[in-house]
C-alpha cells in the first residue's frame, strides 16, 4: 500500500501547512509554505510522478515564494 | 472565538473526506478506472505515433494538446489580469484606458 | 539604503549560475520527450533565473529583459502554441494535428519537431508571464524591487 516513506512526506506536509497557519510572521509563513512544496515534491518522487514533482519544485518552493514574498513587500508583514 | 466555530464546521468534511479516501482504489491497481480506458492505448502506441518515449510528453503534447493549449492561455490570462488590476507605474507597458471603465 | 543591490559577492554568484539555470532550461525542454521535462518547467526555471537576476542586480541594471520584453514573450507563447496549430489546420489535418507539417521526415519524427515547437511555445509563454507578475508585484515605487 502506501510505504513508510510516503507516510513521512505526507506527516510533515500536514505540520508544514499547521505552522504556517498558526504562524504569525507572514514572512515564515512563506518560508513554511516554501517547505510544504518541498515535501509534497518529494512525496510525488516517491509515488513515482516525476513530472508533477519538478513541476511542483520549481513553481511551488520558487515562484510562489518569490511572488509572495513581493507581495508582503507592497502590503504588510504582521497579521493583524 | 470565531476560529473555533470554523474549526467546529471544518470536522465533517473532513470525515467525510476521510470516509471518501478508503473508497479510491490502491496504488497501482491495473484494474481501476484510470488504467482500463484509454491509458492501455497510449502505453502501447504513443512511442510508434508521436515518437516520444515519455508518456507524459506524449500525452501532454500530443492527444491532449488542446489541453494544453487552454493551459498557457489560463496563465496568459493570469499574466494579463495582473497587468490590469495591479496596474503599470512609469515605463512599463501603457495602462489601460481609465476614462471608458 | 542606496546600495541594497550590486553586491559582489552576489554579483559573482549570479554570474556562474545563470548561465546554467538557461542551460538547464534549455535541456529540461529538449529533453523532456525522454525524461520528466517539458515546455513548463523549462519556462519556469527560465523565468526562475531572471528573477533572481532581478532580485541581484535590482531594477535600474535589468539588462537581460525589460517588463515590456517579457509582456511581448507573454504573448509570442500562445501564438505560438495557436500558429503550428493553425499551420497543420492549413496542411490538411486537424488542429494540433502537426503530423502533417511538410517536412521531409518520418511521420513520428515530425510529430516529435511539432512537439518541440509548442513547448518551445509553452515555455516563452510561462516564462514572460511569470517574469511581469513578478515586474508588477515589485513596482513599489522606484528605487526597489
Amino acid at each position: 500500500m502506501i510505504d513508510a516513506l510516503a507516510l513521512l512526506f505526507l506527516v510533515l506536509m500536514v505540520v508544514c501547512a499547521a505552522a504556517a497557519l498558526r504562524v504569525k510572521d507572514l514572512l515564515a509563513a512563506v518560508t513554511i509554505f516554501g517547505a510544504f512544496s518541498f515535501f509534497s515534491a518529494a512525496f510525488f518522487v516517491v509515488q513515482d510522478a516525476l513530472d508533477v514533482a519538478f513541476t511542483e519544485a520549481a513553481v511551488g518552493a520558487v515562484i510562489t515564494t518569490v511572488f509572495f514574498v513581493s507581495a508582503i513587500r507592497r502590503t504588510t508583514r504582521r497579521v493583524r | 472565538m470565531i476560529e473555533r466555530v470554523g474549526l467546529l464546521l471544518l470536522a465533517p468534511g473532513f470525515v467525510v473526506l476521510l470516509q471518501a479516501a478508503a473508497d479510491l482504489p490502491r496504488v497501482g491497481d491495473g484494474a481501476s478506472a484510470t488504467f482500463t480506458h484509454v491509458a492501455a492505448h497510449y502505453i502501447d502506441h504513443a512511442h510508434e505515433q508521436t515518437g516520444a518515449p515519455n508518456f507524459v510528453t506524449a500525452v501532454l503534447a500530443d492527444y491532449r494538446g488542446f489541453d494544453t493549449f487552454g493551459e498557457l492561455i489560463v496563465i496568459f490570462t493570469a499574466g494579463v489580469g495582473c497587468l490590469l488590476i495591479l496596474g503599470t507605474k512609469d515605463d512599463g507597458p501603457p495602462p489601460p484606458d481609465e476614462g471608458k471603465a | 539604503m542606496k546600495s541594497r543591490f550590486g553586491s559582489p559577492l552576489l554579483d559573482a554568484a549570479i554570474r556562474l549560475l545563470v548561465p546554467f539555470m538557461w542551460l538547464f532550461a534549455t535541456y529540461v525542454l529538449i529533453h523532456g520527450h525522454d525524461s520528466p521535462g517539458g515546455g513548463f518547467q523549462a519556462g519556469v526555471i527560465l523565468a526562475a533565473s531572471i528573477i533572481l537576476l532581478r532580485l541581484v542586480r535590482g531594477r535600474d541594471r535589468v539588462s537581460a529583459l525589460t517588463s515590456h520584453d517579457a509582456l511581448m514573450l507573454a504573448c509570442i507563447g500562445p501564438l505560438l502554441y495557436g500558429g503550428i496549430g493553425f499551420a497543420s489546420l492549413l496542411f490538411g489535418g486537424n488542429f494540433l494535428d502537426y503530423g502533417v507539417l511538410p517536412l521531409p521526415m518520418e511521420p513520428a519524427e515530425v510529430r516529435v519537431i511539432g512537439t518541440l515547437g509548442i513547448e518551445a511555445g509553452v515555455m516563452v509563454g510561462v516564462a514572460g508571464v511569470l517574469v511581469l507578475i513578478f515586474d508588477i508585484l515589485a513596482w513599489v515605487d522606484n528605487d526597489t524591487v
